[in-house]
């Protein structure tokens, strides 16, 4: 299977392989991690500052727990790569980016243009969440 | 009632070429069904025994005439003729062809209307109170807090994949026209004793094959963080909720499971974080909202004088016209349970029909409600006479409102993929056995509701008397609920023994309402003969062995 990845950062992609999330409570110098979706997010919040590089999986992409945990990581500060791996479809990428995350390693191979296309879908979005853009009642109720 | 601006218009235009696009790569095989399934999903298309059906949303169960007139013609066009409305406030199509999918939804987006998340294990339709903004013991008109929700919870990015779908209902009187308690979160508008406004949040009700009444988990939330705490709600639920078994997939057994008062801890302390994170629209949005429901331009003075000489009409009037806050006005309930007839279906005319009467006579506007009728909120009484005879001409003035002709049912086996049963035959067996007017008028108030699979669409549970069909070893077969009930005092049925065949089950209805006939008390409806005296008169009458000729 060819290795493949979306990524949408400008930084260098970490190298480590990502561990557990019980493994990573026990190693102190772990810089990746890999969230289950019955994995708490949350476990990760005290150890925001050393981690960059989460990955996200989705055994089955109706599995949505990813979600919400990508969207709590990113509500706490953490800035360092969210990573959606495994049964990633095409037309689950544009709400994952909303929820925070900014790479993709799905099972099937993705195109970039056919990427760019998915997160272009929206023209506004109703919600505010983690990816900085605006609400619509904000666009309707300018500051 | 709202109207979209530039940003709600685009957001469905978006999604009619999303679902263009989805099509096409499923017609050409770059998609296979399994991974189109959730896609066509969430825009309503189901695979049916028989064809496609599409379920169109009708946000709150409210309607202009051109979206209804869309309606028929969308029916004449696209299906055969006819449309069903749902339980769920929604109308469905049941013999859709796939590639013309894409195009009813442009036709739908061309009336500001869609078929967005009316299915998939995703937030759906938010329903309400049909008689919203008319009803004279009506609290706070529901209407802009129902839009609000329709806004938030419409390609919500988070909530997509969710355990199993989710259903939201809000009401803004003390009578719950719309199964508050019985749905995944029930929202109802109080007010204190300041007079402030708050939302009391029941959550983890349903029906299904566990029906459970919501408990309260928010007593009084603030209407401008009413969203912060539906995202905190769904947030536990998303993240907690069982995902190792379909039928325990609804949020009613997460809560059930961990207890009423855990799940609020857990939800409390999610929606204090939520609250930092201002995702709450700003109560000007609130405001702007309600700018598109203010009460319409009533006549003063508008009479409250009705002739009655006319004894088909004024049974009409009695039966199926509710009381209007304002005077001179009254509410009409359009039933869609002729005699033998589907319940909750309409032809293209019909439709079309109900459209031009409402521009006419309703300030251009109709309601779909949940026991799949139509109603006309804001009719002058003066425009009463006229509007009956136009709706009897058309098969329309069926005055069974609420009576035990007025049967809820779901589509069933004749349609329905996940059906173990039918459920119209049996609707309509027992509308003709019950056809005399005089006969249902005596028997009262009796709401019958028949579901044909354990899912609950026709909502058996909260029947008077509730109707289940079951499959038993290949065969039909039919279990009694009774005692059920929706609103206030809502109460689950509870099965009267074992199951009966196609006419059993409309013999077995019928001696049920001759017990009640038999032992009611005073001003007693069926429900409350029920609670009072119990199963064991009904359930002797009803199994009782029949005498043996010669």
């Amino acid at each position: 299977m060819v290795e493949q990845n979306l990524r949408y950062r400008s930084d260098e992609p970490v190298s480590d392989p990502a561990v557990t999330v019980d493994a990573f409570a026990d190693q102190s110098n772990a810089t990746a991690v890999r969230i289950e979706p019955g994995d708490d997010a949350r476990a990760l919040l005290p150890h925001l500052d050393r981690i960059a590089l989460v990955e996200v999986n989705f055994p089955a992409y109706t599995d949505g727990r990813g979600y919400s945990a990508a969207r709590i990581l990113r509500e706490h500060g953490y800035a360092g790569e969210l990573r959606a791996v495994g049964d990633v479809l095409l037309d689950q990428l544009s709400h994952m980016r909303r929820c925070g995350f900014d790479s993709f390693a799905p099972d099937q191979a993705i195109s970039s243009e056919a990427a760019e296309k998915a997160f272009a879908t929206w023209p506004d979005v109703y919600q505010k969440t983690v990816d900085g853009r605006p609400a619509i009642w904000a666009k309707r109720h300018p500051a | 009632m709202y109207q979209y601006d530039s940003y709600d218009q685009s957001m469905v235009d978006a999604r009619v070429a999303e679902f263009r696009d989805q099509v096409e790569r499923r017609l050409a095989g770059d998609i296979t069904e399994d991974q189109f399934k959730p896609l066509r999903l969430k825009n309503g298309l189901y695979l049916q025994l028989h064809a496609y059906m599409l379920r169109v949303a009708v946000p709150y169960g409210t309607l202009n005439s051109r979206q209804m007139r869309m309606l028929g013609d969308i029916a004449d066009k696209y299906d055969r003729g006819y449309g069903h409305f749902t339980t769920r406030q929604n109308i469905q199509y049941n013999w859709i062809k796939l590639e013309d999918a894409p195009d009813i939804l442009a036709d739908l987006a061309s009336v500001e209307m869609h078929a967005i998340q009316t299915s998939g294990n995703c937030i759906r339709n938010t329903t309400s109170d049909q008689f919203a903004g008319a009803a004279a013991d009506e609290l706070v008109d529901p209407r802009p807090y129902a839009e609000l929700l329709r806004q938030w919870s419409t390609f919500h990015p988070e909530f997509d994949y969710l355990p199993r779908k989710f259903k939201i209902a809000i009401i803004g009187s003390e009578t719950d026209r719309a199964a508050m308690k019985l749905h995944d979160i029930g929202i109802q508008l109080v007010k204190n004793d300041a007079g402030e406004i708050g939302c009391r949040f029941y959550v983890g009700g349903g029906m299904g094959r566990t029906p459970m009444i919501a408990p309260v988990i928010g007593d009084f939330v603030s209407p401008l963080q009413m969203v912060s705490y539906a995202e905190a709600c769904l947030r536990v639920y998303n993240r907690y909720g069982r995902r190792d078994n379909k039928y325990k997939a609804r949020i009613k057994i997460l809560v059930h499971e961990i207890g009423a008062d855990e799940y609020r801890r857990q939800v409390e302390e999610e929606f204090a974080h939520i609250l930092t994170l201002g995702l709450e629209p700003p109560a000007a949005e609130l405001e702007r909202i309600k700018g598109f429901f203010e009460q319409p331009g009533f006549a003063a003075g508008a009479s409250d004088e009705l002739d009655l000489s006319d004894p088909d009409f004024a049974l009409w009037v009695d039966q199926n016209v509710h009381a209007h806050k304002q005077p001179g006005y009254a509410i009409v309930n359009i039933s869609l349970k002729p005699t033998g007839g589907i319940p909750g279906d309409a032809t293209a005319d019909q439709i079309r029909l109900m459209a031009d009467l409402a521009l006419a006579h309703s300030f251009d506007e109709l309601r779909v409600t949940h026991a799949q009728n139509i109603v006309l909120p804001h009719v002058k009484k003066a425009d009463l006479y006229g509007l009956w005879q136009k709706l009897d001409e058309a098969g329309l003035a069926a005055a069974n409102l609420d009576l035990i002709g007025d049967i809820i049912a779901c589509p069933g086996l004749d349609y329905c993929a996940l059906a173990n049963a039918r459920s119209i035959p049996v609707a309509q067996k027992i509308s003709n056995r019950f056809a005399d007017l005089g006969r249902q008028r005596e028997l009262g108030e009796l709401k019958l509701k028949i579901s044909g699979c354990i899912n609950a669409c026709g909502h058996h549970h909260a029947g008077h008397i509730g109707i289940l069909g079951v499959d038993r070893k290949g065969v039909e077969n039919y279990q009694l609920l009774l005692g059920g009930c929706e609103g206030a005092d809502t109460s689950l049925g509870t099965i009267t023994g074992p199951g009966f065949n196609e006419d059993g089950i409309v013999d077995a209805v019928e001696k049920a309402t001759d017990v009640y006939l038999a032992q009611r008390a005073e001003g007693e409806r069926f429900v409350d003969t029920y609670r009072r005296i119990g199963m064991a008169p009904f359930k002797e009458a009803i199994y009782a062995k029949e005498p043996v000729n010669g």
